[in-house]
């Protein structure tokens, strides 16, 4: 195209955005690969330096999060040859797997936790958000707005009154505080995103399931929400992050039956020295379910991130 | 198929009266138009009828029986919005069988019942077809079908031509009426378009400032307005106003206009101080014996007629003449009224001064 274009950029401008875009990708991808790597790396290679970019990739890393091990004296492992090929890996060091860790287990408190509180926060974000933007509530404006200023402070500030309120309540380190604290934190998030994207949507929809013989709870539910899904999906991808990464009320909280992933990784470094790659291990698998939970929802996130901007 | 009638209905929104005590009655199958600028109360007056909203006081009868505070979902009426609201989520088959399924209707049923009014206007080829792809034309249509597919006792329509083309309007405002017309279904239609009231409806309901100006047929309306709001909404140009300083005496038959004596249905009602002489356009002859004259301002040629801006001593004033009649700008031509199409009004209550013409219309005063 040699025209000259005032709505469409030059080629020259396309290629410098996109070299941008992929300059910062790069940037924002090496913690991430070289997290994903070192996963895969022996503790000697994590280590090493210069760094290792090319390596012998070996599962250790892995064995040692999900294994928790002990050193036995020579006549036992003489007498008892490796059976598995995980069981090989550990004998290097002449150790004998002792049991699974605890980190399947907090890896589940992390998926409970997480999209428990999700739930929740979108659950009770969205009918708070539909009565907000389609009935006349009594100071509406002041309500939304005491709403907004539970997040006028970061969470952390009121961390020693919840402490001791949920050491009083009988709630700390129990999976339902956990889902009850995240769910505090994120509904504000829920009803003010939720309650945009239930404005945009015509009113006339719902009179129109009124007039066809529905009631208001049928029309809110199978016209309402299926048109609202944009918006509860981006908005669970928010709630989700928070709550998936959340780390200071759950280091605070949570020590045993409800302890999160997020707690629970650094303490691997404390078993058995430092090992990196362990560590490395357990990051990357904690990614995963949020990555999988975005990728699998990035139209709409797109979409509700520039919500509002485009009217059609 | 029902009567409806509308009862001292009332209503308010906060501190703001949206609509003040109107009645009206909307006889069996009837076309009926509400007719107003917007902000007149005349959309909250149709979503009271199909129970969108609920009057403040007052009361309606849907077939005799008292609705005013009954939700939509028991009305037995159906609704087609403006911009449609079709279910956008569901495709045309799928939105004209929502209101039968509603009604636990079994499965063929639904299906023989869509295809029934697919054929009737046309669609049957876009049953398949998600809403969002059609045209302003067949989303008419669907909205439609979607308000008769469960034969509903009397159809809202809440201007539902204004979202299209001014070319496809006219199409469709036929389509319309001829389909009012083969079911004969008691019909509601709001509008700002006097023209395509005048056009459409068989009753029209003129309302202003929450208030019900007029209620009558088309020619009532056009040709006996019982106020000068209504005599000025109504025709295009719109009635001419002469404001005048005199009296007229009940029983009289002329009034007294720049010391010239003109014509006028025999009064039934006397008044004095400000009156205005009402004359539609069409009812204004040009003719050089004329004793009230005016000056030409400005033509406008329409084809068959022509508009011709007159300044009279009385203020300016439109005639429609044959496109034929010679007028020049500047000229000084003798106008001639047809006495027994006048209306007189009093200025300050804005109300027609009953007549002989408006007998039996305009009962106030």
């Amino acid at each position: 195209m040699s025209s000259f274009s005032v709505t469409e950029p030059s080629t020259r401008s396309k290629w410098f955005a996109g070299s941008l875009v992929i300059l910062y990708a790069l940037i924002t991808m090496v913690p991430l690969a070289w997290i994903m790597l070192t996963g895969f790396k022996s503790p000697a290679d994590a280590i090493s330096y210069p760094p290792k970019v090319i390596f012998d990739p070996t599962l250790e890393g892995y064995v040692n999060l999900f294994t928790t091990r002990t050193r036995q004296t020579d006549e036992f492992l003489a007498a008892n040859p490796p059976e598995t090929w995980y069981e090989e890996i550990v004998r290097q060091y002449d150790m004998v797997i002792a049991g699974p860790s605890k980190f399947s287990e907090r890896f589940l408190n992390s998926v409970i936790i997480g999209f428990g509180s999700t739930f929740l926060s979108v659950f009770l974000g969205t009918l708070a958000a539909y009565a907000f933007s389609r009935f006349k509530i009594p100071l509406a404006d002041d309500l939304l707005f005491f709403i907004l200023s539970t997040r006028m402070m970061p969470p952390i500030a009121v961390a020693i009154p919840i402490f001791l309120m949920y050491r009083q309540l009988g709630l700390s380190d129990t999976h339902l505080g956990m889902i009850l604290l995240y769910t505090a934190v994120n509904i504000s998030l829920a009803v003010w995103l939720l309650k945009s994207f239930i404005d945009g949507i015509p009113t006339e929809y719902e009179e129109a399931a009124l007039i066809d013989g529905y009631t208001r709870f049928q029309a809110f539910y199978k016209v309402v929400l299926p048109q609202a899904a944009t918006g509860i999906a981006s908005t669970a991808i928010f709630c989700l992050i928070f709550a998936w990464n959340e780390y200071a009320f759950a280091v605070l909280l949570t020590s045993g039956t409800a302890q999160t992933a997020p707690p629970f990784i650094p303490t691997i470094i404390g078993v058995g020295g430092l090992d990196w790659p362990a560590v490395a291990a357990g990051a990357t698998i904690f990614l995963l379910p949020v990555m999988i939970f975005t990728v699998a929802l990035r139209k709409h996130l797109l979409r509700g991130i520039t919500f509002g901007a485009v009217r059609k | 198929m029902a009567q409806i009638i509308i009862k001292n209905v009332r209503k308010e929104f906060g501190d703001f009266t949206a609509v003040k005590e109107s009645s009206f009655t909307i006889e069996d199958g009837e076309f009926f138009m509400l007719l107003g600028p917007s902000g007149c109360g005349k959309t909250t007056t149709l979503r009271m009828i199909a129970g969108l909203e609920l009057p403040t006081s007052g009361e309606i009868y849907l077939d005799g029986e008292e609705i005013s505070q009954k939700p939509p979902s028991q009305r037995d009426i159906a609704f087609v919005f403006q911009m449609f609201a079709l279910y956008p989520h569901m495709n045309v088959y799928k939105n004209l069988s929502y209101p039968l399924v509603s009604q636990g209707m079994a499965r063929r049923d639904v299906k023989a019942k869509v295809e029934d009014v697919a054929n009737i206007l046309g669609i049957q080829n876009i049953l398949k077809k998600p809403v969002g792809g059609l045209s302003g034309g067949d989303r008419q249509r669907v909205a439609l079908g979607r308000a008769i597919v469960r034969d509903p006792k009397a159809f809202m329509m809440d201007e539902p031509l204004g979202a299209l083309d001014a070319e496809f309007r006219e199409h469709m405002a036929e389509e319309l009426r001829a389909l009012h017309d083969r079911m004969g279904a008691t019909t509601v239609y709001v509008t700002h378009d006097q023209l395509e009231a005048m056009q459409m409806g068989d009753k029209i309901v003129v309302m202003n400032n929450a208030v019900v100006e007029q209620f009558g047929t088309p020619q009532e309306i056009y040709d006996k307005p019982a106020t000068m709001f209504v005599a000025d909404f109504i025709g295009s140009p719109s009635m001419n106003f002469l404001p005048f300083h005199g009296s007229v005496a009940e029983g009289a038959q002329t009034v007294d206009l720049q010391g010239q004596s003109i014509a006028v249905p025999r009064q039934m009602q006397g008044a004095s101080g400000k009156l205005v002489f009402g004359v539609r356009p069409e009812h204004v002859t040009l003719s050089d014996t004329g004793a009230y004259r005016g000056e030409v301002l400005a033509t406008e040629y329409l084809g068959t007629t022509q508009i011709i801006t007159l300044d009279t001593p009385n203020g300016a004033l439109k005639a429609r003449a044959p496109a034929g009649q010679v007028a020049t700008v500047g000229e000084k031509i003798g106008l001639g009224f047809k006495g027994e199409a006048v209306t007189l009004f009093d200025e300050n209550s804005g109300r027609a001064l009953r007549s002989e013409l408006n007998e039996g219309i305009v009962t106030h005063g």
